[in-house]
């Protein structure tokens, strides 16, 4: 990439410097604190070369030696959804976060809707365990050949397509405010998933069981209070009010046919 | 009774009975604008006279009342918000409907003491209601305490209709849900006009005849 053909020598960038104020955390039981990093400025770097400079020179903004910041990531382009925490005040990735973009000092702290594992990193098993709950997949094994699916149409394929951007990447949960300790609320990432492989054509056949778990429990889509944060959170674009609009409008029929089919 | 279905049954409760009683509270109401003390009276009795009135009010508004308030205050109680880092409309509103919600249920709990349960003990009576309110709202704090009451219970039945469209799935795309956020927004400040109107009218001299208000007043307050 660009940036790292053009890094320029320690020595002349010593008159730009950037703050971050890191919230750090030792153990999961332990308490929170911050700290405060004075880094050389490098062009078109971001949060996670941030973080890889204290890796490097493990010394916080009074001069003392530290801990480097743990932290996860992995593809550095948006697609995997590792590096996911709060950057003045927004849940986002790390790796599409540039200095040159954001207001300093830099606020970096774990997204704490998810237990935290060690500074900036978070434990989001909840979100794959939401997904194997609703069973956000699309069963194909059999004891015999099942045969080719039916297939599905382009137009439909286009907006499912952009369902299946999601990466798990948990902001939508840090940015919901019905998304904490005191709801069970599966998350809107989970719910858009649902009218993905319900949209699926084999995934289809399976619609009732993904729509029964929505609506059984205290963790299900009535966990929605419509404050549309996630829609606008989402780094991905993916139009998870209008899934979850239409889930609603889903397991509303839903209810009604079990009550009246039965 | 707990998740899916208890929420489903608030949001239903919500809008059949509770917003249809609002809207038909403030067309009663309006009459005290429109028609005057006389005007007011024939209102009320109109509704008085409708069949089996006492059921019509604990299945139509008590009871639906009582549910809707109680698990909407667990409902408000659950929110965690964070207008901090999300200044958006839908999220200003998502705060409000709480806020309001709460400030609605202090309200209309006041509100049916000092006005629907001094009739059940006695202290007032249908024909006497004009200037029983007039007593009232000529009360400056009293006033006060009724134009932000109105005006939350207002905001969360209108923007409750939206929500309700959202929650049902009839408005499921960005743009169905933007155009009917213009059709509450119309809807808020009608019912609001009507009420606001009303509490204005009963501030007038007109209401101040009724006889016994004055009395009234001395044994709702002492």
């Amino acid at each position: 990439m660009a940036e790292t053909t053009t890094v320029p020598q320690t020595s002349q960038n010593t008159a730009r410097r950037v703050k971050f104020v890191i919230t750090r955390q030792d153990t999961p039981e332990t308490k929170p604190y911050t700290e405060e990093f004075d880094l050389p400025y490098r062009p078109g770097m971001n949060v996670i070369s941030a973080l890889m400079e204290i890796q490097r020179n493990p010394v916080n903004a009074n001069g003392g030696s530290t801990a480097p910041v743990c932290w996860e990531s992995n593809c550095l382009e948006e697609v995997c959804g590792a590096c996911s925490m709060v950057i003045n005040g927004k849940p986002r990735q790390a790796c599409s976060a540039l200095v040159d973009q954001l207001e300093q000092p830099i606020r970096v702290a774990p997204m704490a809707t998810f237990p935290v594992v060690r500074d900036l990193v978070i434990d989001r098993s909840r979100m794959f365990n939401a997904l194997k709950k609703v069973k956000a997949w699309i069963p194909i094994d059999g004891t015999y050949d099942l045969g080719p699916g039916p297939r599905m149409p382009e137009k439909k394929r286009q907006w499912a397509y952009e369902l299946s951007k999601c990466m798990t990447c948990g902001v939508c949960l840090e940015a919901c405010p019905n998304v904490n300790d005191k709801t069970d609320f599966i998350g809107p990432a989970a719910l858009s998933q649902v009218r993905l492989f319900n949209a699926h054509p084999t995934g289809e056949m399976n619609a009732d069981d993904r729509l029964d778990t929505l609506m059984e429990g205290s963790d299900g889509i009535e966990g929605c209070g419509n404050s549309q944060n996630c829609v606008r959170a989402c780094p991905k674009g993916i139009p998870l009010t209008t899934s979850i609009a239409e889930l609603n409008k889903q397991t509303t029929k839903r209810m009604f046919k079990r009550w009246f089919a039965q | 009774m707990k998740g899916y279905y208890a929420r489903k049954v608030h949001s239903l409760l919500g809008v059949i009975p509770l917003s249809l009683f609002l809207i038909e509270h403030a067309i009663t109401n309006y009459a005290a604008f429109d028609g005057g003390q006389e005007g007011f009276r024939k209102a009320v009795h109109t509704l008085n006279d409708l069949p089996l009135v006492f059921f019509l009010e604990l299945f139509a508004i008590w009871l639906p009342l009582l549910f809707h308030g109680v698990y909407g205050l667990y409902i408000a109680y659950q929110a965690q918000p964070n207008l901090g880092h999300f200044k958006t409309e839908r999220n200003w509103r998502f705060i409000l409907q709480r806020v309001s919600g709460v400030i609605a249920f202090v309200f209309i709990v006041w509100h049916v003491y000092s006005t629907r349960f001094q009739i059940t003990l006695g202290n007032t009576t249908h024909d006497e209601l004009g200037g029983f309110m007039h007593n009232i709202v000529t009360q400056p704090g009293f006033f006060v305490f009724f134009l932000v009451g109105v005006i939350a219970t207002t905001f969360h039945f209108a923007n409750g209709v939206w929500a309700f469209l959202v929650s049902w799935g009839i408005t499921v795309g960005p743009r169905a849900q933007r155009i009917s956020s213009y059709a509450c927004l119309g809807l808020f400040v009608i019912v609001t006009a009507l009420f606001m109107l009303s509490l204005f009218a009963f501030r007038g001299e007109e209401f101040a005849d009724t006889a016994s208000a004055i009395t009234t007043l001395k044994t709702m307050i002492g």
